[in-house]
């Protein structure tokens, strides 16, 4: 019950950002649904006990190999198929205690809290670039096949 | 002689123009640069240069008679994804032979004039459900659903109302993250929500810059250090800006 939950409030809140992000209709389901896989992904490794840092570099890691995908089948710019996806891994609530535990003077807790934020952020990036990666080399690849040729 | 300059000058505009539509509506710095260099090359010229931050493009065609350069400046941003994808289909038209230059001039022209949105209701709803979503997504019980939907929408229309009054971006997000910590007490402390971190974190969330987070790392890795750089900080003023409205709540409850 809990995961169709998930699932369905997923889907719907990757749909509504690209609605405030004014991508174009036809690409709002698409959305939801590269949102819906990268959560149900984070979601999934997280329940089952894998660390937070390792579940958002591979949930980042297939919300931009979907987005590229998507982007090349329906010949559209990426960002509008990554963006909403990557929304939900921002660690919004790590930030928050953190900056809760800096406003109590309770320092060791915050720095403690902003640095795991940090690390969060950057395995968000650490996905988005080596999907980025293995795209080039793909490219790079199949180009030189084709002038070889 | 004369019809050459003229028409060099042409490909100059649209390229520029096709650029600023894009940059100002948020697309990736690389998606810029690459976009301009297409239809420079789609139109014969093809030793062009560029150089693109977020606050202004150069662009400078070289031929055989002496190179010319323009410049433009972005002064306002926002995000609306449809016409990045507009202006990116323009400029395959163009590169497949499709769309002269004149009337590609002309259909950049219109869209950069253009305002088809959706309606200013249609996106507070869409904030709105987000946010209760995301509150569920974050743990959240569904007691609380209904106080996120309330607190973001607030936030999501406070911060649209705050940036018509003042025009300092950072500001209204303050303001507008302010509106929604205390509309979570409000609710808390009515009895009407339960989970005050829960409900502020769901609501937040249509605030958080995401779109720049991710323009700020693939424009790193794609070698603009200038505009990824200037991208983060935007991104990391406004997670400031989000951070001390909702710490002003906190700190005095």
């Amino acid at each position: 019950m809990a995961i169709i939950a998930q699932v369905i409030t997923s889907f719907i809140a990757s749909a509504a950002f690209g609605l405030m992000f004014n991508a174009p209709k036809s690409s709002l389901i698409k959305g939801g649904f590269v949102g819906m896989c990268g959560w149900m992904i984070y979601y999934c490794m997280e329940a089952s006990g894998v660390d937070p840092v390792v579940s958002t570099v591979t949930a980042s890691f297939f919300i931009a190999v979907i987005s590229q995908v998507f982007a090349k089948m329906y010949r559209t710019p990426v960002i509008i198929f990554s963006v909403a996806g990557i929304i939900p891994l921002v660690p919004g609530g790590l930030a928050y205690d953190a900056m809760r535990n800096f406003v109590q003077n309770d320092y060791n807790s915050a720095i403690n809290l902003a640095a795991r934020a940090f690390m969060i952020s950057g395995s968000i990036a650490v996905g988005l670039v080596f999907s980025e990666v293995i795209n080039q080399i793909i490219r790079h690849s199949t180009l030189t096949r084709r002038q070889k040729q | 002689m004369e019809n050459q300059s003229s028409y060099t000058y042409d490909v100059i505009q649209v390229c520029l123009l096709a650029g600023k539509v894009m940059l100002q509506n948020g697309g990736e710095t690389y998606r810029v640069e690459d976009t301009m260099t297409r239809i420079a090359d789609a139109c014969g010229a093809t030793n062009s240069n560029s150089y693109v931050t977020p606050t202004g493009i150069f662009f400078s065609l070289e031929g055989p008679e002496p190179s010319k350069t323009q410049l433009i400046r972005i002064s306002e941003r926002t995000t609306d994804l449809d016409k990045v994808t507009k202006v990116n289909s323009i400029s395959r038209r163009i590169s497949s032979g499709d769309l002269s230059i004149q009337n590609a001039h002309i259909e950049l022209d219109r869209l950069d004039k253009m305002t088809e949105r959706y309606t200013f209701s249609k996106q507070l709803i869409a904030a709105a459900i987000a946010s209760g979503c995301f509150l569920i997504m974050f743990q959240g019980s569904w007691n609380d659903f209904v106080p996120a939907v309330l607190a973001g929408g607030g936030g999501f229309f406070s911060v649209n109302f705050f940036n018509r009054l003042v025009p300092i971006k950072f500001f209204s997000e303050f303001l507008a993250s302010f509106v929604i910590g205390l509309l979570a007490v409000f609710f808390v402390s009515t009895g009407l929500g339960e989970q005050l971190d829960k409900i502020i974190i769901g609501s937040v969330m249509p605030l958080v810059p995401g779109l720049l987070i991710t323009n700020a790392v693939r424009d790193l890795m794609a070698g603009h250090l200038i505009s990824g750089l200037s991208k983060g900080a935007e991104a990391f003023l406004t997670a400031f800006a989000i951070g001390a409205g909702i710490a002003i709540v906190v700190s005095f409850l």
